[in-house]
């Protein structure tokens, strides 16, 4: 039986320990969430609303209070190996080169860690390959100091992608970044979710960013981390920057903005 | 560039000064040799008694080798446990504060009683003395590991064990080898300190031989040997530092 739904979350809550459970105070709660099969999905909220936490539940690294969630078909019990994950802080490690950075997750996940030694050389040259594709052709040996910021953030991004993961996380990657590098960095991550066709999981607080990219985008409230709009993106496809110029994307991210807004006026309006 | 230069040669141009100076106020006041003597009167002395001072300074020298050596075993061993389990670590890191706080002047009689006169205690003073800081800096290098970096390698699936060895092990090197030129020089403290009371070769041996004999050129030359001992070893560690975990020290290296 194979469902449709990649990632299915059923009315999932969780608290960061007993104390806060015994208290009812949940870090997210009630999340129901279906994505489809190489979806690309964004959530937005205001900061502290519980989107962190939202990643570490589907990566398995946090276990759910109360509820199920499903990846692939199958109960998530522990981290997932299908997953690849960047975040805000490019987190490369300095004592490795870019290509060794990037080829980190094959020294760990199967089946390409039994034979890591034996097919080195066919690995590196899928490395330099991809990190041709984003850009960084020549910086192979180049250390992640040596990188600037934008730079760095698309290593990190060949990292969560070397292993072709099933499902790609990304937790504000592109929050530090100036805007220019960060269109151009939204064009890679499209133009690598257009050939591959993983699932995305974007994390973001920048509407536009979430707009453009995802098919669909969901609205997270604070206090407590809530989803309170699902809103699918139907502009069309391949979309170029030249769209966020349209009025029908304005139109959206204007709609988000006012979410985002109401929820604001009512938190401060009655205060937790 | 000038600067620079003037920068590597300047601890030479120090010594060089301070040399001068001494030389220059023992000869003006005419200090007798048996309460200071002169830098010349050491030389001397150094040259005169050279197979003398090398065979104790051969001595202290491997003694403190070997107590150093167990001590980046042990070190290295406790750090990794200490550093990698938050048990352990709550456990065993308040007694070990206590313990670094005791003299370790104050444990040679009792390493006499245990293992005689020799180089027995001398070894294990140097070993007290000098495992603890390579244990902590180890330990902090495993225990101050980012949380990013353990999640990137966690939602691949990576045990425990990959965690510490693909990043924490690599990571807390530059504490290791920063540890490593602390501890050399305490661990020549140690050995000097053990064998002035519990032996009868090495340096501290012959610092307190030829200061009841009232030699005071010989005493001075012995404290030389072990601080040119110490300062080598020092400047070894500092050069393998540089050399393999150079990422660390990027601000003041490439420019």
């Amino acid at each position: 039986m194979t469902s449709p739904n990649f990632v299915d979350f059923q009315n999932v809550w969780l608290a960061y320990n007993d104390e806060l459970l015994a208290e009812n105070h949940f870090a997210v709660e009630d999340i129901n969430l279906q994505v489809k099969q190489g979806e690309f999905i964004a959530i937005v909220g205001p900061s502290g609303c519980g989107k962190s936490t939202f990643m570490k539940l589907t990566t398995g690294l946090k276990m759910p209070s109360k509820g199920r969630i499903l990846v692939d078909g199958a109960p998530v019990t522990g981290p997932l190996k299908i997953s690849g994950m960047a975040f805000q802080a490019s987190s490369l490690l300095p004592w490795r080169t870019t290509l060794d950075n990037v080829l980190l997750p094959l020294e760990i996940v199967e089946p390409f860690r039994s034979n890591f030694k034996q097919k080195r050389a066919e690995y590196e040259a899928r490395a330099i390959q991809l990190l041709q594709t984003v850009g960084l052709a020549g910086y192979e040996r180049k250390f992640p100091w040596q990188l600037s910021g934008g730079m760095q953030q698309r290593a990190s991004i060949c990292r969560a992608l070397i292993h072709e993961p099933k499902m790609l996380l990304l937790d504000e990657p592109f929050g530090a970044l100036d805007a220019f590098t960060r269109e151009e960095l939204w064009c890679i991550l499209r133009d690598l979710w257009t050939a591959q066709k993983f699932n995305v999981i974007l994390v973001t607080h920048d509407l536009r960013e979430s707009v453009f990219l995802a098919d669909t985008v969901y609205v997270m409230s604070k206090s407590p981390g809530r989803f309170v709009v699902k809103r699918d993106i139907d502009l069309p496809r391949p979309r170029d920057l030249e769209i966020t110029y349209t009025p029908e994307f304005t139109n959206i991210v204007h709609e988000l903005r006012g979410h985002i807004g109401a929820m604001r006026q009512t938190s401060a309006v009655t205060p937790p | 560039m000038k600067q620079k230069t003037l920068e590597s040669w300047s601890p030479w141009i120090l010594l060089v000064a301070t040399i001068l100076i001494w030389q220059g106020l023992c000869s003006a006041f005419q200090v007798s040799e048996f309460i200071f003597p002169s830098p010349w009167r050491i030389a001397v002395q150094t040259i005169e008694y050279r197979d003398v001072i090398a065979g104790h300074a051969w001595r202290t020298y491997w003694v403190t080798m070997a107590g150093f050596g167990i001590a980046i075993v042990v070190g290295v061993l406790l750090g990794f446990v200490i550093g990698s389990s938050r048990l352990a670590y709550s456990a065993v890191y308040p007694l070990m504060t206590a313990f670094n706080a005791l003299p370790k002047a104050a444990f040679v009689p009792i390493l006499v009683v245990w293992f005689g006169i020799g180089i027995g205690p001398a070894i294990l003073t140097a070993f007290l003395i000098s495992f603890f800081p390579i244990m902590v800096n180890i330990a902090t290098g495993l225990a101050t590991l980012e949380p990013e970096l353990e999640d990137v390698l966690r939602v691949l699936g990576a045990k425990r064990w990959d965690v510490l060895v693909k990043v924490g092990l690599p990571r807390s090197m530059p504490y290791f080898y920063g540890s490593l030129k602390v501890a050399i020089t305490l661990a020549f403290v140690g050995t000097t300190v053990s064998e002035m009371t519990a032996a009868n070769e090495g340096i501290g041996y012959l610092l307190i031989s030829a200061g009841s004999a009232m030699q005071m050129g010989l005493a001075f030359s012995g404290l030389v040997v072990v601080g040119a001992m110490a300062m080598v070893m020092y400047e070894l560690f500092s050069y393998i530092e540089k050399h393999t975990t150079g990422w660390a020290h990027r601000g003041s290296q490439n420019e």
